[in-house]
């Protein structure tokens, strides 16, 4: 059964057309990873299953809750829109005046008015799963940067969402890191969460996606599990994109590419 | 100086500081407290989507900053009776400096609540939150540690500005000053005394402001 569907999403920002007649499903409890060049308009896609970007036309539909963008919907439904997803950026974006744990209980505690001491034990579960306990009292700058974006994904369950949004989550990070990053995501999809992802690790993808869907020039140009698009992609755009991202890293890669 | 002046200044300390501290010091803080409310609702309002609200807060902070403190003073105790609204000195004074910090601080906390990144408007929406939580929460406190500098230097000015009212009949510490330095003529010594209790309340203050910055300051990169 699909948890997201997106039918028709055309997004422009003033002239320059970003996203052109977009149709997305995504079933509940599957991960889909969002692959293509820079202004391609997969984050612009992502930041619309939220409404951080407000298409122009194009009807969302998040779990319960459906908006047609073309009807112009109003501040609340964004928000009950939006409150269906977790989201996790490529900047982190905690809030830096807050420990780690605070972090993760500014929802729950602030916004759900979940009992403190509830939230807390929940937070400190969360920072476990992250593997990040002994952070809980340390402020972002104290982090690195993969710790940063755990907490930062931390952050997004606690407010037990039915949908995680990733928007390149390991694209700002030091090489070293991003594994750490990886691993955390690739568990909390067995673990069945329903995850939209934007990123360049297409070795992420193979392994962990469902799905998988190649946007270029604001449109989907190829999707299907990873295997058909990563591993014997038919759109020369497709292939040529694949090539260039996987040539620097691994001649076996490369091999497949071409399969 | 001879023992009479010694005599005369030792004399005059404890009223300069009971003006200073039943007038300068509470017209002050009043003042800045309700400045402060009102700078960032005209803040807000001048980062306000709606035209007509940003319109307002615009023509407001460029009617108190282009035009002098003094002449804002004498506008609301000496014009306002005349259209029949009669209070008296000190509530006059405190509703002329409110207004004044209030165009003032305006800008500074708008400028910092521009220099907290969008990213965290984003991401507290991402967590639930409204716009009054996502100020409350996230927003403010950390556009405080940019601001902090200089409201403190507002504030600081203030303190020196309340002087002014010893033009309109309010007693505080510089109409103390006047008030015993008239019948002696001993005008220097006594605006000097007046001139060292400003210096050391904007001293102490100053103070404050290093030790408040490096609270703020605590969960910051340095």
């Amino acid at each position: 059964m699909s948890l997201v569907s997106v039918r028709g999403v055309h997004k422009a920002f003033g002239d320059h057309v970003v996203l052109r007649s977009i149709d997305l499903e995504v079933a509940a409890g599957s991960v889909t990873v969002l692959i293509g060049p820079s202004g391609s308009g997969k984050t612009t896609l992502l930041r619309c299953l939220n409404g951080l970007d407000r298409p122009q036309e194009g009807v969302v539909t998040v779990n319960d809750v459906t908006l047609d963008f073309a009807k112009r919907p109003s501040g609340a439904e964004v928000a009950a829109l939006r409150a269906q997803s977790g989201m996790v950026f490529q900047a982190h974006h905690l809030f830096p005046h807050r420990t780690a744990l605070e972090n993760i209980t500014e929802g729950p505690i602030h916004v759900q008015r979940e009992p403190a001491a509830e939230a807390r034990a929940r937070g400190m579960a969360l920072l476990a799963q992250v593997g990040l306990t002994a952070k809980a009292d340390a402020y972002p700058h104290e982090l690195s940067g993969g710790q940063q974006q755990r907490v930062g994904i931390a952050r997004a369950l606690a407010l037990r969402p039915k949908l995680i949004l990733f928007d390149e989550p390991t694209s700002a990070l030091d090489p070293e890191t991003v594994g750490d990053v990886l691993v955390v995501m690739r568990d909390l999809a067995k673990q069945g969460w329903t995850m939209v992802v934007v990123t360049h690790e297409i070795r992420f993808a193979e392994q962990v996606a469902d799905h998988v869907a190649f946007l270029d020039g604001g449109v989907i140009v190829e999707d299907g599990p990873p295997s058909q698009v990563l591993g014997h992609p038919v759109e020369p755009r497709t292939r040529q994109f694949l090539r260039r991202v996987l040539d620097p890293l691994s001649a076996d890669l490369d091999g497949s590419d071409d399969a | 100086m001879d023992g009479s002046t010694w005599d005369l200044l030792l004399h005059s300390i404890g009223p300069l500081l009971l003006g200073t501290i039943t007038g300068t010091i509470p017209l002050t803080l009043i003042s800045f407290a309700i400045g402060l409310v009102l700078a960032l609702l005209v803040a807000l309002a001048r980062l306000s989507s709606v035209r007509v609200l940003s319109r307002l807060a615009q023509v407001y902070v460029s009617i108190i900053r282009g035009t002098p403190l003094l002449v804002q003073l004498y506008i609301i105790v000496y014009a306002l009776p005349s259209l029949g609204l009669v209070i008296d000195p000190f509530p006059s004074a405190v509703v002329a400096f409110s207004l004044n910090v209030g165009g003032y601080a305006a800008e500074t906390i708008r400028a910092s609540i521009l220099a907290v990144p969008k990213g965290q408007w984003e991401a507290a929406s991402t967590v639930g939150m409204g716009y009054v939580l996502t100020l409350r929460r996230v927003v403010l406190p950390q556009a405080l540690r940019v601001a902090v500098p200089p409201l403190s230097n507002t504030f600081i000015s203030l303190v020196k500005d309340t002087s002014l009212a010893s033009s309109v009949m309010v007693t505080e510490l510089l109409r103390k000053a006047q008030e015993i330095a008239a019948p002696s003529f001993a005008f220097l010594q006594l605006y000097a005394l007046a001139a060292v209790i400003y210096w050391v309340v904007c001293t102490v203050l100053s103070f404050a402001q290093g030790r408040l910055e490096r609270r703020l300051d605590r969960y910051v990169a340095r």
